[in-house]
């Protein structure tokens, strides 16, 4: 599904990723671990389609298209998602206007027809029900004044909402408590199945002990220096990633 | 002649058409001859700096009309507010029109200036109110005073809460060139009582209704005053809609003066014109009172819309609240001046103010300048203001998921813009301003207003 190959990315001229190499299938959960500083959002910024990256060298195949110039709602649209690590506060515009511009702009660049309203709502009174959420919270302006995690189950909301294809977690678990954090995960688990595939981005384990990843890659130095199963991360949270 | 000669000389054909109260004729007597000596401001005065009025100040202008222009309902009905009821006064070119107003004598007084002003009946009420608070150093509120006879008059007497809200609805026909229009309108909330009122102004041209354009038509230029007087505990809220072509032009004068334990508000919604000037001062003369001042302004073109505001905190206690947002597209240009003053004895005061501004044409520009002068010293001052682009990192938030980047920026604009309605209580009037916003920023934003 996706398929990463050589990926050198610069920001201002400032090298980030150098030469990674990824290959995600469907079904498959990959985390992707590694310390500050090592390009673990840049990664998840240029599979989305941030422009202010760039990309000097290699290549990012999804569903075997280069999706290199396509912008981030153009991905959006062939079910590419990205839950931020921080999500931007936009007052003014509420959750459920928020969900309904998104699912209906996507509806419409696949060339299908807008939702039918009563079918909107029940859609969101269920995946809002997933993730624990109050329906006053959905009439509240977009993640203004929300908690770390209302902010997150509000990602993981919109991730249930969009269905996605491929789905991208920066460091969902930051800012969580144990209650939220089994909320998300628990979330997340449910929409996983065959032809879906998540890769988690995290530095610490505790997230994939309620996600349970297929294969766990350690990020240094803009690639990958080391690839395994679930153990690997346990690991890492013994020896730290000095011992890679 | 000069436009200035030219009104001044108007003078006297004028005042043998008004009515002949004393005290009225005085002041208007007295306002052209200070008229005479201070003439029209230029870019010269601190207070015009920014705003080139003399582009509209036409020689042609006449205070004169020549005829009454009568307009069917079918043309004007979206410009009330719809769907509730209201009471309403029209004017059309400036003056009355009772086909499409509802006054009323019962309750309260909700009619127009020029009967109260000829009845001796209201003689004490203008004696104790009318052109008691209006700056007489002021060129375009000393124009207003000078031919000071048609607008609104509301009174609401004591602990009367209006069942309805008032519309003001100045609507120029288009069919006469060179107007020059000076509505007065004088509002008074006696003790304890309640009202909400919305004043819009509107052409027919620019609804594509009536293209009574012909060669050589000079827009009409509208200098109205508004003056308010919210006695103890009394509540009002004000709406401006100025939503006009692109070629007409206002200048605003509101002087609101408030007394203990009320609360006023102003919301300004400036959507278009070709020079809008308003000039809104607030007076606090009691403890505990509450001033709102709110504003949202959308411009494109040339267009350019003028705010300066004045709150006067003279006595303790008390708090005023001012908010402005503006989204300059094209050419269009803005300005925010917004004055404060707290006197000695107003200690305790929490005077709050915001000015923030996107700059979407390449070509758009701001002034804005907070001018705070504080002589208490147990006092909150707070200012800010900001000149921006929308944000980068909301905008890539909403095109990761699926929005397109013009849908994305129309969600940013009216989310900017949109915040500033929470105060506003009436659901219809708030309803058919987030349409105008939306239009305005011209986007479907996938959601039912």
């Amino acid at each position: 599904m996706l398929k990463i190959e050589n990926l050198h990315v610069s920001i201002e001229d400032k090298a980030i990723l150098n030469g990674l190499n990824l290959e995600v299938n469907p079904g498959e959960v990959h985390a992707i671990m590694g310390p500050n500083g090592s390009g673990k959002s840049t990664l998840s910024a240029v599979i989305a389609g941030n422009e202010d990256y760039e990309v000097t060298k290699g290549n990012i195949f999804y569903k075997d298209e280069n999706i290199e110039d396509l912008s981030a709602e153009e991905r959006a649209h062939k079910g590419i998602f990205m839950s931020f690590q921080y999500p931007v506060e936009i007052p003014g515009v509420t959750v459920t206007n928020f969900i309904k511009t998104a699912i209906n702009s996507n509806l419409k660049a696949r060339g299908l027809k807008e939702m039918p309203a009563n079918e909107m709502l029940k859609n969101i009174r269920d995946k809002a029900a997933l993730l624990e959420i109050d329906s006053k919270f959905l009439s509240r302006s977009l993640n203004e004044g929300f908690s770390g995690g209302e902010k997150k189950r509000n990602e993981i909301f919109q991730m249930a909402m969009l269905n996605p294809t491929l789905a991208i977690l920066d460091e969902t678990d930051s800012g969580l408590d144990i209650d939220a954090l089994r909320i998300v995960a628990n979330g997340v688990n449910k929409l996983r199945n065959e032809n879906n595939a998540i890769i988690v981005i995290t530095h610490y384990q505790r997230l994939l002990d309620h996600i349970i990843p297929d294969y766990v890659h350690v990020l240094q130095d803009g690639k990958i220096a080391k690839s395994g199963d679930k153990n690997l991360a346990l690991q890492l949270e013994e020896k730290g990633y000095d011992w890679i | 002649m000069s436009l200035k000669e030219k009104l001044v000389s108007s003078f006297l054909a004028f005042e043998l058409d008004a009515d002949i109260n004393s005290d009225v004729h005085d002041i208007r007597s007295k306002s052209i001859k200070e008229f005479e000596k201070i003439g029209f401001p230029d870019k010269k005065h601190e207070y015009w700096k920014y705003t080139p009025i003399k582009k509209v100040l036409n020689e042609k202008l006449t205070i004169f009309k020549k005829k009454r222009h009568l307009i069917e309902f079918e043309k004007v009905k979206d410009f009330f507010l719809g769907g509730i009821e209201s009471y309403k006064i029209v004017l059309i070119d400036g003056m009355y029109d009772p086909l499409w107003s509802n006054t009323t004598h019962k309750g309260a007084d909700i009619c127009i200036l020029s009967s109260v002003l000829e009845n001796e009946k209201y003689s004490n009420v203008i004696s104790k109110y009318f052109n008691k608070i209006v700056d007489d150093k002021e060129s375009f509120s000393l124009l207003n005073s000078s031919f000071s006879k048609e607008g609104a008059y509301i009174h609401v007497p004591k602990n009367i809460e209006l069942d309805k809200p008032i519309e003001i609805i100045h609507i120029n026909s288009g069919g006469e060139s060179s107007l020059m229009l000076q509505p007065r309108n004088l509002i008074i909330l006696e003790k304890g009582s309640k009202a909400q009122i919305v004043e819009s102004h509107y052409s027919l041209i620019g609804n594509n209704i009536s293209p009574y354009t012909f060669p050589g038509y000079i827009d009409p230029l509208t200098n109205t005053l508004t003056e308010i007087h919210v006695e103890e505990n009394a509540n009002l809220d004000y709406y401006k809609i100025q939503n006009d072509l692109e070629t007409t032009s206002i200048i605003d004068n509101t002087y609101i003066n408030q007394k203990k334990n009320s609360t006023a508000s102003c919301h300004t919604f400036s959507f278009g014109g070709n020079i809008v000037r308003n000039n809104l001062n607030f007076f606090q003369n009691g403890k505990n009172i509450n001033s709102i001042m709110k504003g949202i302004t959308i411009l494109g073109s040339n267009q350019h819309t003028d705010h300066h505001t004045l709150v006067h905190h003279a006595s303790p206690n008390c708090e005023s609240y001012q908010e402005y947002k503006g989204i300059y597209n094209d050419k269009s240009t803005g300005v925010f001046n917004g004055k404060v003053v707290v006197d000695k004895i107003a200690q305790k005061i929490n005077a709050f103010q915001q000015n923030n501004n996107l700059l979407v044409g390449d070509h758009s520009s701001v002034n804005t300048k907070p001018q705070l002068e504080i002589f208490a010293d147990d006092v909150k001052c707070s200012h800010g203001c900001t000149i921006g682009q929308l944000d980068k990192s909301a905008l890539f938030y909403l095109k990761t998921r699926g929005i397109a980047e013009k849908e994305a920026k129309g969600l940013l604009t009216y989310a900017f813009a949109n915040n500033v309605l929470e105060n506003v209580k009436m659901q219809v009037l708030k309803t058919k301003i987030k349409k105008i916003i939306a239009r305005k920023i011209g986007v479907n934003l996938g959601f039912e207003l």
